[in-house]
């Protein structure tokens, strides 16, 4: 009974996981793409480990299940900031929003930090300024 | 203080990793968290008393299942979307205000927002968030923020703060 609702949990877990992949296909850029990656395959990876770690406790092999659950627990934790990094990052060297966006509020911000990042001489942005 | 409580967690990870008592698997488990104290020790949260307060705890009781289904709905929505034919999307980044103050607080209300419907945090600079949003459903500012962080925010308020 538990072994089967694992395995239930496992396969909608992978369905996430798949929507996931489309969406980083279909959608037209690199911070669309990022909330597809995020959202669908946290989710999906951590019930996939939820359903590893319930298979673990019914069997009374408790690694397995330890495990599972902090692994799930730090890819909660680390997902998001590694998606806001990569957005972030693709902003500030540059990468456009897609044409059909119809608002940017952080232009300005990025626009100072740009400056800042020049004036302390971290990263030289004469590449991205050039269509 | 926080070295201690730094390296303890750091040893506490490590044993439910390895789940043995090996005297090997001690010594080094040992070795690690020693050095990542020692790394590490100053970037861990201050103000540590704030664990024993059992009412924090109650809260983030609550805070999980009402997050792991604002989670659910997010992923619906955004698989909708995807398999949707004419992939129906209005993205942009938005500025919304919070009035969180805690760092550790705004952390997690960063990351509720990303994992959220549509929304992803793409930086915060003091109480200011800019926020990628896949739908922007609506022009008025004090509806943006309710929408995005309001759910959050009283919860968050009483676990962190």
């Amino acid at each position: 009974m538990l072994e089967t609702a694992c395995y239930w949990v496992i396969g909608i877990g992978l369905v996430f996981d798949l929507f996931g992949c489309i969406g980083l296909i279909r959608l037209p850029d690199v911070y669309n793409r990022a909330q597809a990656a995020t959202k669908c395959v946290t989710l999906g990876t951590c019930m996939i480990l939820l359903g590893v770690a319930g298979l673990g406790f019914g069997r009374a092999d408790w690694p397995m299940g330890v495990k599972a659950v902090i692994c799930a627990v730090f890819i909660l934790l680390t997902n998001p900031v590694a998606a806001h990094a990569i957005c972030r990052g693709a902003y500030l060297s540059g990468v456009k929003l897609w044409e059909g966006s119809v608002e940017d509020a952080f232009a300005d911000r990025a626009r100072d930090l740009r400056d800042r990042q020049t004036e302390e001489g971290l990263v030289s942005h004469e590449e991205t300024e050039t269509p | 203080m926080k070295w201690l409580m730094c390296l303890l967690s750091v040893f506490a990870l490590w044993m439910l990793l390895f789940w043995s008592l090996d005297p090997w698997v001690l010594g080094t488990g040992a070795f690690f968290a020693l050095l990542v104290g020692t790394l590490l020790g100053d970037i861990f949260p201050d103000r540590l008393e704030k664990l024993l307060d059992p009412r924090r705890w109650l809260f983030l009781m609550i805070y999980l299942p009402f997050f792991f289904w604002c989670c659910v709905r997010a992923n619906l929505d955004v698989a909708l979307r995807v398999i949707h034919p004419d992939v129906p999307i209005r993205p942009g980044i938005v500025k919304v205000r919070t009035t969180l103050r805690g760092e550790m607080a705004k952390t997690f209300l960063a990351n509720s927002i990303t994992l959220t419907p549509g929304t992803l945090t793409v930086d915060i600079d003091g109480q200011d968030l800019y926020i990628h949003w896949i739908n922007i459903n609506t022009d008025d500012v004090r509806r943006r923020t309710e929408e995005i962080c309001g759910r959050f925010e009283p919860l968050l308020r009483r676990i962190f703060e």
